[in-house]
């Protein structure tokens, strides 16, 4: 539980993303669903990307893999880098190549991201067939292994099974099998505990972050649950109405927020620690209309400390002591700085 | 204080085919005392949301009794269940898809309204004019609107004041919050509580979340596969877990703290069981870490082990 901060760089960061931009296009305008994030990612280190519906946030990391893209309608811009490679000027082959090998993903409902006709031992076995050259034999047999590795009892008999036979906790850890098979350097997981119980989301993220540690991957956790955030990540991005409003180190985020909105979505969640009927601060109004963005910031209709200028002008990501925060008042100054 | 609402010995089946059935509920006897919130949580399959369907006979319950307000609801049908429902509202958790899209919100509002009889429109438009002040509403902006051009939160709010206007006792509120963003829950459990100390309602407050459930919740009752594993005041309960599933829930919590070392749920390692084929005697000894072999042929009965507690357990953690 290191609170260092990954904002310098300087050996080069596993994951660059500059300027990342998403766009619809709707009957009411351009719809930017993304609005220039930047922010780079470390090899071992997990990322918490956090923030409420429509914030961008699955939006965001789903054009870094090309699942929003042209075909889908979408204009998307700025650059990705993986080890250094410039990812979005890869031809369609050498990205799937890039996409199968390096990076692994685990969907919100392992339901729907799973094959239903296909049995699992060989959904696992695929991109090892894919990516890493493995025959049939040999990718039916690793399937298995990574099977007892993610914790399904029977292994065998699990790998001839089909998804429905399973419940959701077992499909979502047939999910990460997959999402781990080739090895992947990032491993990107999109609310993977968001539909089941909290005793079994409990140990899906025990085992996505011990799989993350003994491999020394790099993850981004994309979470509304600022609980399941404060557990798992390293470095917290929040994100609102399409844009990164503060970046930091975990404990910086929950120990002394600097933009007025994580604070206030700190101080509106219900606490055990408080005593039954205790009034919460819910933050008034609700999240801008992205098609219909005014000028200045997105917050500022709804924020305690707002001003004249954040009506008028757009505060851009500023960095100060290693953190970023995009607000012209921020809070908790003395706290900004120190290690 | 004394009891609202009374459940004994509930027990709700569902067939499903090959002459099987899932228990949703099984024995529960549960009371909800005037003007308190009675927090119910669980994980899915439960059957907390079957238990709130049964005790508004919806469908009516295989077995037991729900007495509610001096009438024993399961031998009601008809007219006289309609006459005792406007007292006995419920919300429900996704609030778009709980309301009609083609009606407007003036329409949605007023319904109960038009079924119980007030049949004159301007005793009508009053009430509705009220219910939508008290739940923050503008009459006149959102008069002849309908639900899509509205906000998740908006919506609950418009489903808070139907179940309002007919001036009901007891509001059965199914996961309320759960489908909305952190920001607009605090808005709608505000809301809630606001309500209650109005209109001096009682709520029944099923979630899945505790830290939501402490947040409203007078009592707390626990519910495992069917069965109550305990009902406590919200205070003890927390403090102090005396059913080992209540300590795992508890556990459990991914709590928004970093410096909060994670909790050890101590739980064997597993799935929940399935409600088709629930585990004999304790249902939860499959998972429970103190479990012996006369859980395994014995059910627990709920059983009072202090002043205000009962815990369904052999060995429970206090007492």
């Amino acid at each position: 539980m290191s609170g260092a901060v990954s904002g310098a760089v300087s050996g080069g960061p596993l994951l660059s993303v500059r300027d990342a931009r998403v766009g619809f296009g709707t009957v009411r305008g351009l719809l930017r669903a993304v609005d220039g994030v930047s922010f780079d990612l470390e090899a071992g280190r997990t990322l918490g990307i956090v923030g409420e519906s429509g914030s961008g946030k699955s939006v965001l990391v789903r054009s870094l893999i090309g699942l929003v893209g042209s075909g889908s309608g979408a204009i998307v811009g700025g650059e990705v880098r993986l080890d250094g490679q410039d990812v979005r000027g890869l031809s369609a082959k050498n990205f799937r190549q890039l996409l199968g090998r390096d990076i692994g993903i685990v969907f919100q409902d392992p339901m729907t991201s799973l094959n239903p006709v296909m049995k699992i031992g060989r959904q696992i076995g695929e991109g090892l067939r894919l990516n890493r050259g493995l025959n049939a034999t040999a990718a039916a047999r690793r399937a298995v292994e990574l099977l007892v590795e993610v914790g399904i009892p029977e292994p065998e008999r699990r790998a001839s099974q089909y998804p429905h036979e399973l419940s959701g906790g077992m499909r979502q850890r047939v999910a990460i099998a997959i999402a781990i098979a080739c090895e992947p350097k990032l491993l990107i997981a999109d609310e993977p505990t968001t539909a089941l119980d909290v005793t079994v989301q409990r140990q899906i993220l025990d085992l996505l972050q011990r799989e993350q540690r003994q491999r020394g991957m790099a993850m981004i956790l994309i979470t509304h649950d600022l609980g399941v955030a404060a557990g798992r990540a390293d470095d917290i991005m929040v994100m609102y109405a399409g844009r990164a409003v503060e970046m930091a180190a975990t404990r910086e985020i929950f120990r002394g927020p600097r933009m007025p909105y994580t604070e206030a979505l700190l101080r509106s969640l219900p606490r055990l620690s408080d005593p039954t009927h205790t009034r919460l601060s819910a933050i008034p109004g609700r999240p801008p209309d992205l098609a219909r963005r005014g000028t200045g910031c997105s917050f500022a209709p709804r924020c305690t400390y707002r001003s004249e200028r954040c009506e008028a002008e757009e505060p851009v990501l500023s960095r100060e002591g290693g953190r970023g925060f995009a607000c012209f008042h921020p809070l908790n100054a003395s706290a900004g700085t120190s290690a | 204080m004394s009891d609202l609402l009374r459940m004994t010995d509930l027990n709700v089946e569902y067939p499903v085919g090959g002459g099987r059935h899932v228990h949703a509920v099984s024995d529960v006897t549960l009371a909800v005392r005037q003007g308190e919130t009675l927090g119910l949580v669980g994980e899915s399959g439960s059957g907390k949301s079957s238990l709130a369907r049964a005790l508004l006979q919806l469908p009516p319950p295989q077995r037991g009794s729900v007495l509610f307000d001096g009438n024993e609801l399961t031998q009601m049908r008809g007219e006289a269940l309609r006459a005792v429902r406007p007292r006995l509202q419920m919300i429900f958790q996704d609030p778009i898809a709980s309301l009609n899209p083609r009606r407007r919100v003036a329409e949605i509002v007023a319904e109960p309204l038009v079924v119980s009889g007030v049949r004159d429109p301007t005793e009508r438009t009053r009430r509705v004019r009220a219910v939508m002040e008290a739940v923050g509403l503008d009459p006149d902006l959102v008069w002849t609107r309908r639900p899509h051009e509205f906000s998740g939160g908006q919506c609950q709010r418009i489903a808070i004041a139907r179940a309002l206007v007919l001036e009901p006792k007891l509001i059965v509120c199914d996961e309320p919050v759960s489908a909305l963003d952190v920001s607009i829950r605090a808005q709608i459990l505000n809301l809630l509580e606001d309500m209650k100390a109005r209109f001096g309602l009682t709520l029944l407050f099923i979630a899945h979340d505790l830290a939501v459930v402490k947040s409203v919740s007078d009592r707390v009752a626990v519910m495992y596969l069917g069965r109550l594993c305990e009902v406590a005041d919200s205070a003890s309960l927390f403090a102090t877990p005396a059913h080992p599933y209540t300590a795992a829930l508890m556990a459990a919590i991914p709590v928004p703290d970093p410096d909060i070392p994670l909790g050890d749920t101590k739980l064997k390692p597993g799935d929940p069981p399935s409600p088709l084929d629930p585990p004999s005697g304790c249902r939860f000894r499959t998972r429970c870490p103190h479990a012996e072999a006369r859980c395994t042929t014995e059910v627990p009965p709920l059983r009072e082990i202090a002043a205000g507690r009962e815990v369904a357990c052999h060995f429970p953690l206090i007492g």
